[in-house]
């Protein structure tokens, strides 16, 4: 050892979880990546909404669809994401953005529908004959009293949905899409820990957000269900 | 035929002429060939053990059931010429489990049908004002949730809401079976309160003898099938059962039932051996002389103020005090004229004495004994509270 070695070597040689000067050489890459991260997360919450929401209505209006709805639901929860990616890419093209949004909407279904049916199916059947008994009409019922007293449970499913999405979203990097995960999986590729470790723990970070967010949606929109609870306690 | 409107007591409100409800799959029909004229303005209860097709009756007449055959009628109108929407509207409906929506405060609960038939917001608000105090409901409930309020307070909001409108016609499926014995006494007299004040016609449905009795003028006793075995008065259903099903249905204790649809006032009262503060010690012996008791009573300012022992009274006249100075008892058994027979019985015999003192907004206004009240069972010279039809 005769004279000092270059800093950025030794920085290179030792590989640290963390190197600071590329989270802020490279922050526009890294900002892209949370932006596109949240872009198929919402594309695919939206989608699996949409399609739930009109399962979920089948399903509690022909009560005997509602075991082939979960059977074929269960069986796409059951498929192993990265064959799911794999399997869509040659129908719509590796870099477009449908190959990752509809696997991952897909996934939601399960959920999604087995909550919103749980949240109509609660609705005290008291209230339901009241609102009838009153002459409140079907359409107006649904929208006006069963919708919300279902909501907590619907919410309850949109959060476990979401949060298990940002984490899909990850593996679609394996098909060129993925948001974070693309800087996890170019992290691992490389050997290279800090994009691994800021993609890995800026996806943690998000679904931790998106789950308080909803939590916070809920009590603004259950007020009576956070006044029982003071009540009781 | 026109019918002369609804204003007048004595009118039908309700006519269900034939009525046949059968379900399908179902073997027999749950209620069959049903005919029955309800007054305008009365309240009738629709008895009978569970099956006996008397929710299934109550519903056809919103329309919460469809009969398979036959016709109702609301003050003249055929139920089936309006959609059913339109003509729940315009009927009260009160149920067991209440159904308040546990996402809306009790006012907008209240107003859950002036807002469906287009009321404006002050006009929505006013009548919830109003609602809330003729059901002695505390107006800090109306921003509160369903969920927030007791059992009894909820079913208040529920018949608010249910008058909400108007409504000539109350129809209450069980409405008080869900709170505790107390809370229900004291819904049913609220009910028989609110209805001097609203004259509403009220179709009730119960299978609680002592509620039928206690509210309605009159009882539809139903058996299975829908059959009314007796159409009656309360006090008649009980002095004249008409076939064993009645009499087994109300029970042995009939009698008993009798009390409690009779109040104290309607019995004759008596002086008792009880005298004012004032009297003269020989007026005093002369009372318990007269009744053969062995207890004075004593009032002062006409206001009861207790028992004196015998005993004591004379021991008092020897040694020359005051009859009012006298060791005196509070009377335990105390009643109003408004009170029941059996409420009347229920306190003489737990306060272990044989009279109670009849308390007219607190002036005394007699005493009762268990031998005027074994007499008033036995005759039938008591004035029937509901008088007869």
């Amino acid at each position: 050892m005769s004279s000092a070695p270059i800093p950025s070597l030794i920085a290179e040689a030792t590989n640290p979880i963390i190197r600071w000067e590329w989270v802020v050489e490279e922050w526009d890459q890294v900002w892209d990546a949370i932006v596109e991260h949240l872009i198929l997360t919402m594309l695919a919450m939206l989608m699996g909404l949409v399609v739930s929401a009109i399962l979920a209505a089948i399903a509690l209006r022909f009560r005997w669809t509602m075991t082939p709805i979960t059977a074929t639901t269960s069986l796409i929860y059951t498929l192993p994401s990265v064959a799911l990616f794999a399997l869509l890419a040659p129908v719509f093209g590796n870099l477009s953005r449908w190959t990752a949004v509809l696997p991952l909407a897909a996934y939601t279904l399960l959920i999604l529908v087995t909550n919103i049916v749980a949240g109509f199916q609660a609705v005290p059947a008291s209230v339901r004959d009241a609102a009838d008994g009153m002459g409140m009409s079907p359409m107006r019922r649904v929208w006006s009293v069963d919708l919300p007293l279902a909501v907590p449970y619907i919410l309850t499913g949109i959060r476990i949905a979401a949060v298990s999405t940002v984490g899909l979203v990850t593996v679609a990097a394996i098909i060129g899409q993925g948001g974070l995960g693309r800087l996890i999986f170019s992290g691992l590729r490389r050997a290279f820990w800090t994009p691994m470790t800021v993609g890995a723990s800026l996806s943690i970070a998000l679904a931790l957000v998106i789950d308080a967010l909803i939590i916070l949606v809920g009590l603004w929109l259950v007020p009576w269900q956070r006044r029982r609870k003071a009540a009781t306690r | 035929m026109e019918q002369s409107g609804w204003s007048q007591m004595g009118d039908v409100a309700i006519r269900l002429e034939n009525v046949t409800k059968s379900f399908d799959g179902a073997s027999g029909a749950a209620v069959d060939n049903l005919s029955l004229d309800i007054e305008n303005g009365s309240i009738i209860a629709l008895l009978g053990p569970s099956g006996c097709g008397k929710t299934t009756t109550l519903r056809m007449i919103n329309r919460l059931i469809e009969p398979t055959s036959g016709k109702i009628e609301i003050n003249g109108v055929d139920v089936m010429s309006q959609s059913p929407q339109e003509l729940r509207r315009g009927i009260g409906y009160v149920i067991q489990q209440v159904g308040l929506f546990p996402h809306r405060t009790i006012a907008s609960n209240i107003a859950t049908v002036p807002k469906m038939l287009g009321w404006d917001k002050s006009r929505s608000a006013e009548r919830v004002e109003e609602l809330t105090t003729l059901v002695g409901l505390d107006h800090e409930m109306l921003d509160r949730y369903p969920d927030e309020l007791s059992g009894g307070q909820q079913q208040r909001v529920g018949v608010a809401r249910a008058l909400a409108a108007d409504p000539p016609v109350l129809l209450m499926d069980e409405p008080f079976g869900a709170v505790d014995p107390i809370v229900r006494g004291r819904l049913q007299d609220e009910l028989l309160a609110l209805q001097t004040q609203v004259s509403k016609t009220i179709v009730l449905v119960t299978h609680d003898v002592d509620e039928a009795l206690r509210v309605a003028d009159k009882i539809a006793l139903m058996n299975v099938g829908g059959v009314i075995e007796q159409l009656a008065t309360p006090d008649e259903l009980m002095r004249a059962p008409a076939n064993d099903f009645v009499r087994s249905f109300v029970g042995e204790d009939r009698g008993l039932r009798r009390l409690a649809l009779n109040a104290v006032s309607a019995l004759r009262f008596h002086q008792g051996p009880v005298v004012s503060a004032d009297a003269t010690f020989d007026e005093a012996e002369h009372a318990m002389a007269l009744e053969g008791s062995d207890w004075l009573g004593i009032t002062i300012d006409e206001i009861f103020a207790g028992w004196a022992r015998a005993d004591d009274v004379r021991a008092a006249r020897a040694n020359g005090t005051e009859l009012r100075d006298v060791e005196r008892f509070e009377p335990i058994a105390q009643v109003e004229p408004t009170s029941t027979l059996r409420a009347a019985m229920e306190l003489i015999m737990s306060s272990n004495s044989s009279v109670a003192v009849i308390a007219d907004g607190g002036r005394f206004g007699g005493v009762i004994t268990l031998e005027d009240i074994r007499r008033a069972l036995s005759s039938a010279d008591i004035e029937t509270a509901d008088g007869t039809a």
